[in-house]
């Protein structure tokens, strides 16, 4: 700990059974992802294998990129990066949404 | 060096930043097409190999354990399996490009390459086409990643075999882990993308 309150990343060496947990977790995850396709759950289908990506990218963000053990800074730039990836995503989509909603030339 | 150690892995984390945001733009205008476009999105993705793909992320898993073996390893001042993880990684890369460069291969064999050397017959043709531009942009940047990764862990070989790191000095190790895990994250993301649409 230094006086900010931070862990030194640098000593702090995860456990081997840490990693071998998330690697097994990674393939049943991408097991269930696979199986969950050859099932038809109409519109649901998109959505559980996006949560699916989510969870999966959370596991290697937190063990494999050691954000769990990293300093508040690197928090602060893993954020900012989740924030502007989803004004990208929330703005575009708004547009390409409600584009529709417009009724363009004679209302009448 | 605990602030030069610091200062590197911050300095990965702001260019993996651009990445996400690089990746980002295609990942988004990938789910505009989709949207409009899904049938013919649907029927594209029919002939994509599931089991390659699927094989192919399983692939990139372990070469992510062994990357993170790799750091562990560098930690404890191990200096063999340091050498055998980093050499392990880099194998599982290249298999993974190598089924790609395989698939690769059968989808200009069916004529489902974007260009002149489309030859698809189907009345969505075009936007079947728009599916493959993107399939093509998509992995051929993430493949380019990986290659680039591999240059980077050949050099983090022969480093690692002159002795270079210890439990004082890990950092390209740790720093090349970020990079080669976030270039993992992008395929977790491109495969039920590309590969998974029902």
């Amino acid at each position: 700990m230094d006086t900010l309150g931070n862990a030194d990343p640098q000593h702090h060496v995860p456990a081997k059974s840490t990693y071998f947990v998330i690697f097994f977790l990674l393939l049943i995850f991408t097991a269930l992802t696979v199986s969950a396709t050859l099932v038809d759950l109409g519109s649901w289908n998109a959505p559980i294998a996006m949560t699916i990506a989510i969870a999966k990218t959370v596991l290697v963000v937190l063990y494999f990129m050691h954000l769990r053990h990293s300093t508040r800074l690197t928090w602060v730039v893993v954020a900012a990066a989740v924030l502007w990836l989803a004004v990208l995503f929330a703005l575009t989509i708004a547009d390409f949404a409600t584009r529709k909603w417009l009724v363009y030339g004679d209302v009448n | 060096m605990g602030q030069q150690y610091e200062a590197s892995t911050l300095g990965m984390w702001v260019f993996l930043t651009t990445e996400i945001l690089f990746f980002g733009g295609i990942f988004l205008a990938y789910t505009l097409y989709r949207n409009q476009y899904f049938e013919a999105f649907k029927e594209a993705a029919h002939h994509q190999d599931l089991w390659l793909g699927t094989i192919n992320t399983a692939v990139l898993i372990c070469s992510s354990l062994t990357m993170a073996m790799a750091v562990y390893f560098s930690q404890l001042g191990k200096r063999k399996a340091l050498v055998t993880s980093l050499v392990l990684t880099l194998i599982l890369g290249v298999v993974f490009v190598g089924i790609k460069g395989y698939e690769y291969y059968e989808h200009i064999h069916e004529g489902l390459f974007p260009g002149s050397l489309f030859h698809f017959q189907s009345p969505m043709a075009d936007q079947i086409q728009l599916f493959f531009v993107f399939y093509f942009s998509m992995t051929g940047l993430h493949a380019l990643h990986m290659i680039i990764g591999f240059g980077i862990l050949i050099w983090l070989i022969l480093r690692a075999r002159k002795g270079d790191f210890s439990p004082e000095y890990y950092g390209p190790v740790e720093v090349t882990g970020l990079y080669w895990h976030f270039v993992d994250i992008v395929w977790i993301f491109l495969f039920p993308l590309l590969y998974l649409i029902h």
